[in-house]
C-alpha cells in the first residue's frame, strides 16, 4: 500500500543506477539508521546491546567482509576467523605502541594488517578454485592461530598470553575497557560498520564490484573481457580481510573486552561467519545483515527468550534444542529459499509492490 | 650458518643416528594417514555420488560411535550393539535423501555444503540430548580388537607396533578393498560410478538417484562407524573428536575429492609427512606444528596439480 | 530486516524484563549463578562439576535451610564452555544481583576481570582463570583459592625432588611438560623456566594443538625420544585421556606422569582402564564419599531426587567432590560476609570482603564436615590466592586415592612472579583503577 513507486520518474542516469532508486526504500534506510542511533540506545536495557546488538554489529562487519570474498568474487573461504585475529591483535599492538593515537583510528587502521595478510594467504587463489581453496584458506587459519600463541610479542609477553583490552579515552567519555557504558561502544561499533557498509555498497556496486562478480560468474571468460584476475582476486581477498580485520579489532575491543586466540578466533568462529553469509544470501549486503542476525541471535532468543515466556526448560535441554533447532532451521531455511533470506526479502518488497494483487 | 645446520643437516643426522625411531616415526605416520584416509573416505563417497560436500562426515563419526557405545552402556550385547548402530546409519542416510537431498536436489555446490552443516547441528544436539555429555570409553574389548604391543627389535633398538593399530591398518585396507572390488563389479557398485559420471545419463538409463543416494550415505556412514570405533579406541569417545575430523580436509583435497586410491595416498603422505615434520624439524619452531602442517603439504601439492592427485582434471571452456 | 530485528528485540527485550520481575518477589534470598557447562566438547569435566556445585549448595539449602538461616537461590546458566555464551551468562545474571560469579572457564573469567570492580560482583575463579590476579592489591575483586598454576607447577618440582632424594639430586634430570597450546597450558612455562635453571634439571616442552588433542602420538614420539624423567600433564578435556592413553602405548612409566588438578577427572583416567593405575594428579580435595559433607549431599539432596546426578555412583567423582569444594567456597564466603556485616541477606560488595577475609581451619572443616577432605584455606586482604596445600592423588583403577602427604608450594619462587604479573597487567591497562576497597582487620 505504502510501497509504490508510480509517479517516481529517473530523469537522469544516476538516480537510475542508484543504490536505492525508491523512494521508499531511502526512507526505510533512515529509519533503520534513526533507530539503529537513536532508538536502540535510548529503549535497549544493557543486556540487549551487549549481548544482542553489539555481537549482531560486529559479525555483521565480518560476514560483509566473507560475502566479498565468497558472494562477489566467488572465493570460498574458511579463514576468517584468523584474520579477524590479525585485526585484533594488530589493534593490540598499535594502541600499545601509540596509546595517543584515538582507538577508533587504531580499530579501522588494524584492518590494513589483515588486509596485507589476506593478500599473502590469497596468492594461491589464482591458481586453486572451488572447494580446493579451502585449504589455502585453512592453513591461512591453522597456520595464524598457531603464531598468536607462539609469538609472545604479539600479546606483549603477558603471562596468561592474554590481550587485555585497555582503558582508551575520547573526549574524556572511555570507549574501550571496563568503564565504557555499552551504549558508548554500541554507538561507536554502529558507527564504524555504518560507514564501512556504505563503502562496501558503493565498491559492490561500482566498476570494482562488478569485475569481481565477473570473475565469480567464469574467471575465464572474465580475463578474456580483460579483467586481469590477479589484481581482482587479491583485491578481494585485500578487501574482505581488511572488513574481517575490522571487525576482529572490534569484536576485541568493543565486545569481549579481552580474551585469548584460540578462544576468539578459532575455525569455529570461520564457520559461523560462513554460514552467516550462506544463510544470508552469498553476494548481497543486506543478506550479511541478516544472516548475522539470523545465526548470532537466534541462540541467544532461544536461550532467554523461551524461558522469559514462561516454559521453563533446563539448560541442558535448552542447549541440545538450540541446536536440533539452529540445525533444522538452517535446513528449512535452505529448502524454502536456497538463496538465503536476502532473497526472501527481496521476494517480500516485490510481493508488496505488488499487494493486493497476486501478481 | 647454526639455521641452516639444524634445517638441512641436524634432521637428517638424527635420522640416521636413531633408525629405530624413523621407522617408529613412519609407523606412527603410517597408522595415522590409514586414520585420517578413513574420514576421507567418507567424503570421497559422498561426494562421488551426490557431488556433496559433506561437512557432517565428522559428527557422523561421532554419533555412529556415541551410539555403539551408548547401546552397549544401555545393556545391549556389543556385536547386537554393533548391527544396531548399523540400522541407525541406515535410518540416517534414509531421512538424509528424503529430507535434505531430495528437496535440495539441482542446487549449487555451496548449498548443499550448508545443508551438510545443518545436519552437523542436528547430530550434535540430538547425540548429547540422547547420549549425554559425557566422554565415554570405545567398547575394544567387547568387540575382540586386540590389546597389548608388539616389539620388534630392529636397527639397534625396539619399534613397538600396537595390535590396535595393527588392527585399524588391516580393517581399513580391507575395507577400501572390498568398497574398490564392490565399485568395480557389483550392480550396485557399476551404478553408483554411473551416477558419479553423470546425473542425467545415469538417470536415463533407469537408475534411480534416490537409492543410489541412500546406499552412498549409507555406506559413509558404515564407514564413518568404523572410524569412530578406531579413533575411539585410541583416545575416547567425546564430541571432541570431530575436530580430527577436519584433518580430512587437507587428505581429501591432495588426493582429489573424488577418488578413493587419492583418499588413501592423500592420507598417507599427510600423516607421514606431519609426523615427521612434526618429530624433526617442529622443535626448531617450538613444536605443535601438526595443526597447519597438513595444510601446507596439502597446499604445495596443489600449486602443482590443482585438482588433487587423482583428481579428475578440470577442463574449463568458455 | 528492520521486522526480523524487531521481532528478535522483543523477544530478548521479554527475556531481560521477565525475571526482574519474578525477582522482586524473592528479595530473602542469596543469589548465587553457577556458570557450568554440561554440553559441548569439554562437557566431560563440566558435568561433575556442576553437579557438585550445585548438590553443596542444594544441601545447605534442604539441611540448614540456607547460610545462616537465608535460603540460596542456585541458577545454573550453561555456557558450554563458550566465552560468547558465557558473557551472555553473566550479563543475564548480573542484573538479578549475584553475591558472587563463578565463571568456570579461563577465557570467560579473563573477559570478566575488569568488569567485576565495576559491576561490583566479586569474581570466585577457583584454581584457574589469571594467576597473577593472585594479587589482592591490584585485583582486589577477583579471588582464585586456593592455588594457582605457578604453585601446582612448583609442587610438581618439589614433588620430583622429593621422589629423587633431594632438590640437589635434580641436576640433571629432565621434566617434560605436555601441555595444551594455549595461554591455559603455557602457563606454568615461566616458573618452570625458573626453577629449571636453580636447580639445574633439563625442561622439555610438549605442546598439543587444541586441534589435536585427540591425535598425539607425534608428540609422544618426541617425549619416546627425550625419555624425560617425569612429565607434567598440563591438559585440558579429551586432551587428558589421550594423553594417559598414548603414555601406556608408549611404554612410559605411567606412575611418572602427574597432571594438574584439571587433568584428574575420573573419565582422564578411566580411559586407560586397569593399566592407568599409578596415574597422579595434584589435588586440593580428596576423593570418594566418605566424608560427613558427601554423606550429608547423598541423603539430603541424592535421596530426595534433587541431584542432576545421572547415575549415584557419580556422586564422590574427584570432579564432582571438586564442585562441592567450590561451593564450600562459596558458602564460607557468604557466611563470613554474613559475620563481618551483621546482616542476613549480603550483596556482593559484602561477599567481597567475606572472601578476602576467608579463613577456614581444620577446625572449621571438622564442622562442615570435611576433615581430611581439603587443607585449610585462608586468604588475605593483599593474598587472593593462599598459595594453599595440595596433595598427590593417584588412580587405584577405578577411583583417586591419596598418594602424598599434603606439600606446600614453593611460595618464595611463586609470589615474586605474581606480583611481576600483576604489575605488567595494571601497567598494561592503563586506566586500571588504584584499590579504593578498605581492608578488613583481621578477625
Amino acid at each position: 500500500m505504502f510501497y509504490r513507486e508510480a509517479g517516481q520518474f529517473k530523469t537522469t542516469y544516476a538516480s537510475d543506477m542508484a543504490v536505492l532508486p525508491i523512494l521508499q526504500d531511502r526512507i526505510g534506510l533512515a529509519v533503520i539508521l534513526l533507530i539503529g542511533f537513536v532508538g536502540i540506545p535510548l529503549l535497549g536495557g544493557n543486556f540487549f546491546l551487549q549481548t544482542v546488538m553489539i555481537p549482531f554489529l560486529v559479525f555483521s562487519l565480518a560476514a560483509i567482509g566473507l560475502n566479498i570474498l565468497t558472494g562477489y568474487t566467488g572465493l570460498l573461504s574458511l579463514g576468517s576467523g584468523a584474520f579477524m585475529g590479525v585485526g585484533a591483535y594488530a589493534c593490540y599492538k598499535l594502541t600499545t605502541i601509540y596509546p595517543g593515537v584515538n582507538i577508533v583510528i587504531w580499530i579501522v587502521a588494524s584492518g590494513f594488517f589483515a588486509a596485507a595478510i589476506g593478500v599473502v594467504f590469497g596468492l594461491p587463489s589464482l591458481r586453486i578454485k572451488g572447494f580446493y581453496l579451502i585449504v589455502a584458506t585453512l592453513a591461512a587459519q591453522f597456520f595464524l592461530q598457531w603464531s598468536f600463541v607462539r609469538i609472545p610479542w604479539l600479546y606483549n609477553y603477558n603471562a596468561s598470553g592474554a590481550i587485555e583490552v585497555p582503558q582508551r579515552l575520547f573526549a574524556g567519555i572511555p570507549l574501550t575497557g571496563a568503564n565504557a557504558t555499552p551504549v558508548t561502544r554500541y554507538l561507536v561499533l554502529l558507527g564504524i560498520v555504518t560507514f564501512l557498509t556504505w563503502i562496501a555498497s558503493n565498491l559492490v556496486h561500482g566498476r570494482i564490484g562488478r569485475s569481481w562478480m565477473a570473475v565469480r560468474d567464469m574467471d575465464i571468460a572474465a580475463e578474456l573481457m580483460g579483467i586481469r584476475l590477479l589484481p581482482a582476486k587479491l583485491l578481494a581477498f585485500a578487501v574482505s580481510s581488511f572488513y574481517c580485520g575490522v571487525a576482529g579489532a572490534c569484536m576485541m575491543f568493543l565486545w569481549y573486552g579481552g580474551g585469548e586466540a584460540n578462544d576468539a578466533f578459532n575455525i569455529n568462529q570461520s564457520f559461523t561467519i560462513l554460514f552467516m553469509v550462506i544463510i544470508g544470501g552469498l553476494g548481497s549486503l543486506i543478506g550479511s545483515f541478516l544472516g548475522a542476525a539470523f545465526i548470532s541471535i537466534l541462540p541467544t532468543a532461544l536461550k532467554f527468550g523461551v524461558p522469559a515466556l514462561g516454559i521453563a526448560i533446563p539448560g541442558t535441554v535448552a542447549e541440545h534444542a538450540t541446536y536440533i533447532l539452529l540445525g533444522a532451521l538452517i535446513i528449512f531455511f535452505l529448502i524454502v529459499e536456497p538463496h538465503g533470506l536476502a532473497r526472501l526479502w527481496q521476494i517480500g518488497k516485490q510481493k508488496l509492490r505488488m499487494w493486493p494483487f497476486p501478481y | 650458518m647454526d639455521l641452516i645446520y639444524s634445517i638441512f643437516v641436524d634432521p637428517f643426522l638424527q635420522m640416521a643416528g636413531a633408525p629405530d625411531l624413523l621407522v617408529q616415526t613412519l609407523w606412527e605416520g603410517f597408522v595415522g594417514g590409514i586414520l585420517y584416509a578413513l574420514i576421507a573416505l567418507g567424503f570421497v563417497l559422498i561426494f562421488k555420488a551426490s557431488g556433496v560436500f559433506n561437512f557432517a562426515q565428522g559428527i557422523m563419526v561421532v554419533f555412529a560411535a556415541l551410539t555403539l557405545v551408548g547401546l552397549y552402556e544401555k545393556g545391549v550385547p556389543a556385536f547386537l550393539a554393533l548391527a544396531l548402530t548399523i540400522g541407525v546409519m541406515f535410518l540416517i542416510a534414509a531421512a538424509v535423501e528424503r529430507v535434505v537431498l531430495r528437496p535440495l536436489v539441482n542446487q549449487p555446490d555451496i548449498i548443499l555444503f550448508m545443508a551438510t552443516f545443518g545436519l552437523t547441528y542436528l547430530l550434535i544436539g540430538l547425540g548429547e540430548a540422547i547420549f549425554g555429555g559425557n566422554p565415554k570409553v570405545m567398547i575394544a574389548e567387547q568387540l575382540y580388537l586386540p590389546k597389548g604391543a608388539v616389539d620388534i627389535k630392529m636397527l639397534g633398538g625396539v619399534v613397538t607396533l600396537q595390535k590396535i593399530d595393527i588392527a585399524a591398518a588391516v580393517i581399513a585396507l580391507a575395507m577400501i578393498a572390498c568398497l574398490s572390488v564392490f565399485f568395480q563389479y557389483t550392480r550396485i557398485g557399476r551404478a553408483l560410478r554411473a551416477v558419479a559420471d553423470s546425473h542425467k545419463a545415469a538417470l536415463s538409463v533407469g537408475i534411480s538417484l534416490n537409492q543410489i543416494w541412500v546406499i552412498v550415505w549409507f555406506l559413509a556412514g558404515v564407514v564413518a562407524l568404523i572410524t569412530g570405533i578406531m579413533w575411539g579406541a585410541r583416545s575416547d569417545v567425546s564430541f571432541a573428536l570431530q575436530v580430527v575430523a577436519l584433518k580430512a580436509l587437507p587428505v581429501l583435497v591432495l588426493g582429489g575429492f573424488t577418488s578413493i586410491p587419492g583418499a588413501v595416498v592423500g592420507g598417507l603422505i599427510i600423516g607421514i609427512g606431519e609426523k615427521i615434520g612434526e618429530f624433526y624439524w617442529g622443535p626448531l619452531v617450538g613444536g605443535a606444528t601438526e595443526s597447519w602442517l597438513a595444510y601446507c603439504i596439502a597446499l604445495v601439492f596443489l600449486m602443482f596439480r590443482p585438482q588433487g592427485l587423482f583428481g579428475e582434471r578440470i577442463i574449463e571452456r568458455i | 530486516m528492520r521486522k526480523f530485528i524487531l521481532v528478535l528485540g522483543l523477544l530478548t527485550g521479554a527475556a531481560v524484563g521477565a525475571p526482574a520481575i519474578q525477582q522482586a518477589a524473592a528479595q530473602d534470598q542469596i543469589y548465587v549463578p553457577l556458570l557450568t557447562y554440561r554440553t559441548g566438547p569439554f562437557a566431560g569435566s563440566g558435568i561433575p562439576i556442576a553437579d557438585g556445585m550445585r548438590d553443596y549448595l542444594e544441601m545447605l539449602n534442604q539441611r540448614d535451610g540456607g547460610i545462616g538461616g537465608v535460603k540460596i537461590a542456585i541458577e545454573e546458566c550453561e555456557t558450554g564452555y563458550d566465552t560468547k555464551k558465557g558473557v551472555e551468562c553473566y550479563e543475564a545474571t548480573k542484573s538479578k544481583n549475584p553475591v558472587v560469579v563463578n565463571p568456570y572457564s579461563t577465557g570467560i573469567t579473563l573477559q570478566l576481570i575488569p568488569r567485576a570492580s565495576v559491576d561490583k560482583i566479586p569474581i570466585l575463579s577457583m584454581a584457574y582463570g589469571l594467576s597473577a590476579s593472585a594479587d589482592g592489591n591490584t585485583f582486589p575483586w577477583i579471588f582464585n583459592p586456593p592455588v594457582t598454576y605457578w604453585d601446582g607447577a612448583s609442587v610438581m618440582v618439589g614433588y620430583m625432588a622429593q621422589q629423587l632424594g633431594g632438590f640437589d639430586k635434580l641436576k640433571g634430570k629432565k621434566l617434560g611438560l605436555i601441555h595444551l597450546d594455549a595461554p591455559y597450558g603455557k602457563e606454568p612455562i615461566p616458573l618452570l623456566q625458573d626453577l629449571s635453571k636453580r636447580y639445574g634439571f633439563e625442561l622439555k616442552l610438549y605442546p598439543v594443538p587444541a586441534a589435536d588433542m585427540q591425535n598425539q602420538s607425534g608428540i609422544w614420539l618426541g617425549i619416546r625420544r627425550d625419555r624425560p624423567d617425569f612429565i607434567y600433564n598440563q591438559g585440558f578435556g579429551a586432551m587428558n585421556p589421550t594423553a594417559v592413553k598414548e603414555a601406556l602405548r608408549n611404554n612410559f612409566p605411567i606412575d611418572k606422569l602427574v597432571g594438574v588438578w584439571w587433568a584428574g577427572g575420573d573419565d582422564d583416567a578411566r580411559a586407560g582402564g586397569a593399566e592407568a593405575k599409578g596415574y597422579k594428579s595434584l589435588n586440593f580435595h580428596q576423593a570418594g564419599t566418605n566424608f560427613p559433607v558427601i554423606q550429608d549431599i547423598l541423603k539430603n539432596v541424592a535421596d530426595k531426587n534433587l541431584s542432576k546426578v545421572d547415575n549415584r555412583n557419580r556422586i564422590g567423582e574427584n570432579l564432582y567432590n571438586r564442585g562441592v569444594y567450590n561451593s564450600m567456597l562459596i558458602a564460607e564466603a557468604v557466611r563470613t560476609a554474613q559475620k563481618l556485616t551483621g546482616k542476613k541477606v549480603v550483596n556482593g560488595e559484602d561477599v567481597r570482603r567475606g572472601l578476602e577475609n576467608l579463613n577456614i581451619s581444620e577446625q572449621r572443616l571438622k564442622e562442615l564436615g570435611m576433615e581430611g577432605f581439603a587443607a585449610p584455606v585462608q586468604v588475605s586482604c593483599s593474598d587472593h590466592n593462599g598459595h594453599n596445600k595440595v596433595f598427590m592423588a593417584e588412580w587405584d583403577g577405578s577411583k583417586y586415592v591419596k598418594a602424598s602427604d599434603w606439600m606446600a608450594p614453593l611460595k618464595d619462587e611463586v609470589r615474586p612472579l605474581i606480583d611481576s604479573a600483576a604489575k605488567e597487567y595494571a601497567a598494561g591497562n592503563s586506566g586500571w583503577p588504584k584499590r579504593t576497597e578498605a581492608c578488613d582487620k583481621a578477625t
